[in-house]
């Protein structure tokens, strides 16, 4: 089960998405999880075949517990492959209750085949397979009735039907209200930021009077559909101050500070029913403004659906949350662990602005920087921030 | 299309955007970001999904006239073959 997010302890396997015997892609989305704040789909780190799953749908196992086996695309015909290294277990935090699966029992279908193949598998029909998944039935034993002999769903039904007479195994947990559960997973998280992270704050006016006009500018010439909003602008601003100051984009590890190679922007996003998820923007320096407006439109409305990925909801090494369309002056957020910073953008707001003796009015936003005094100080936090506002006073080389 | 029309193509891209508004209780003359919860990429997607169901196009300068139903209303009417601009 891995962790998507640092809120999350636990996760319940909502639906395999491939089955046993199924060939997965590097990237491929193989499983939807249920992390108590949002499904999420769970996409492979690796290519290879699915040897076993070791959780079935409907149970709830904690971060760090063995979900399924994937045997490598490199380990070619060995017959028999060694299991996936279970990832590192949770860390030592309060664990609540939860019906952890007595041992990881793998629920192994087809006799291991050397190499799992088509012509290896049982003869089944998609929705059999899900179904034997579920109901943990070993295809292997079952008697096909349907077309050329397939399996079909009534016979996988028909093989597990003395399992259903006898007692259920556990007694799955009520369900939850899903917005205590987030409620719950945020509180958790937030415990722990504020207890382990010595937060500073650091804030600049930053104007954006050259911002506003390129938008509008730009914003004029363009379909309603490829329109940019300020936070877009604001979202590449970030990764590339973060770029200029790397003490402020990476992660606090074992005790010390692990810089990012990239920039990822992890994005603040309220949900319409309470909460909020924090989905990132990977490679943020890399892509041009167009390119982030769409993705985050794209994210956002995903994050709101509940339909992110898991490769979108960990890896943010800088966090950016933006409470200005709410009519917040300013934020002092609570940095999201392991990162070390984050970025609060405010209301845009036109003020009086003295410049060259003369005054003028201005669109300006007020930004905070929240820092983790572990690894950074407020002199860096003040160049990240001097960094921020050259970015925005220069929107045409974002 | 019809002033009626219009409006209910406003309240069907709305429901996209804010599942939870009830349309029965928004009150046409009150800001819609006054009573519903929408940032400012609700408001753009809002008017991208009203763009894509009118095919009436709306400058960015012109978002200001478009605070609530009955000003996104009256302003795709205005728009329409043989409207007042």
């Amino acid at each position: 089960m891995p962790s998507l997010g640092a809120d999350m302890d636990r996760g319940k396997i909502l639906e395999w998405r491939k089955q046993v015997g199924d060939s997965i892609a590097r990237g491929e989305i193989v499983v939807l999880v249920d992390t108590d704040k949002a499904e999420i789909e769970v996409e492979s780190f690796s290519a290879g075949v699915l040897e076993a799953i070791l959780v079935p749908v409907g149970e709830t196992v904690p971060v760090g517990t063995p979900i399924a086996r994937i045997r490598s695309a490199e380990a070619g015909a060995r017959p028999a492959p060694k299991p996936v290294t279970p990832p590192p277990p949770a860390p030592p935090a309060p664990q609540p209750a939860i019906a952890r699966p007595p041992a990881v029992t793998p629920r192994e279908l087809p006799p291991a085949p050397a190499v799992a193949s088509a012509a290896a598998r049982p003869h089944a029909t998609p929705l059999a397979r899900r179904v034997a998944a579920e109901l943990g039935v070993n295809l292997a034993s079952v008697a096909g009735t349907g077309a050329d002999g397939a399996i079909t769903r009534e016979d996988v039904e028909r093989a597990a039907a003395p399992r259903a007479a006898a007692p259920p195994p556990a007694v799955a947990p009520a369900a939850r209200d899903r917005a205590a559960a987030m409620r719950s997973a945020i509180a958790t998280a937030m415990e722990r930021a504020n207890r382990e992270i010595p937060h500073y704050y650091v804030e600049s006016r930053v104007d954006l009077a050259n911002a506003i006009a390129w938008l509008a500018a730009t914003n004029a010439a363009r379909p309603i559909a490829d329109r940019v909003l300020p936070a877009a602008l604001f979202v590449k601003a970030v990764a590339l101050a973060a770029r200029e100051v790397p003490e402020l984009n990476g992660f606090w590890r074992d005790g010390g500070f692990v810089p990012a190679s990239e920039v990822h922007v992890g994005l603040i996003v309220s949900l319409r029913q309470g909460g909020l998820l924090a989905p990132a923007l990977r490679d943020v320096c890399e892509k041009s403004v167009t390119q982030l407006m769409a993705d985050l439109r794209d994210v956002v409305a995903r994050a709101r659906a509940g339909k992110l990925r898991s490769s979108e909801v960990s890896g943010a090494t800088i966090s950016l949350t933006n409470l200005g369309d709410q009519g917040a002056q300013r934020v002092f957020g609570v940095i999201m662990p392991p990162q070390v910073a984050l970025v609060g953008f405010g209301r845009v707001t036109e003020q009086p602005v003295a410049a060259g003796g003369l005054i003028g009015v201005r669109s300006v936003v007020d930004v905070t920087l929240a820092g983790d005094h572990r690894a950074s100080d407020g002199h860096r936090a003040g160049r990240f921030l001097a960094a921020l506002a050259r970015r925005l006073a220069e929107p045409e080389s974002l | 299309m019809t002033r009626d029309a219009l409006r209910r193509e406003v309240l069907e891209a709305l429901a996209e955007i804010a599942p939870e508004a009830d349309p029965a209780s928004l009150r046409g003359g009150v800001p819609l970001r006054d009573q519903l919860d929408l940032d400012s990429m609700d408001f753009l997607n809002l008017l991208i999904a009203v763009h894509q169901r009118t095919e009436v196009e709306i400058p960015e300068a012109d978002y200001g006239k478009l605070a609530s139903l009955d000003q996104i209303v009256a302003y795709l009417e205005a728009r329409q073959p043989g409207g007042r601009d």
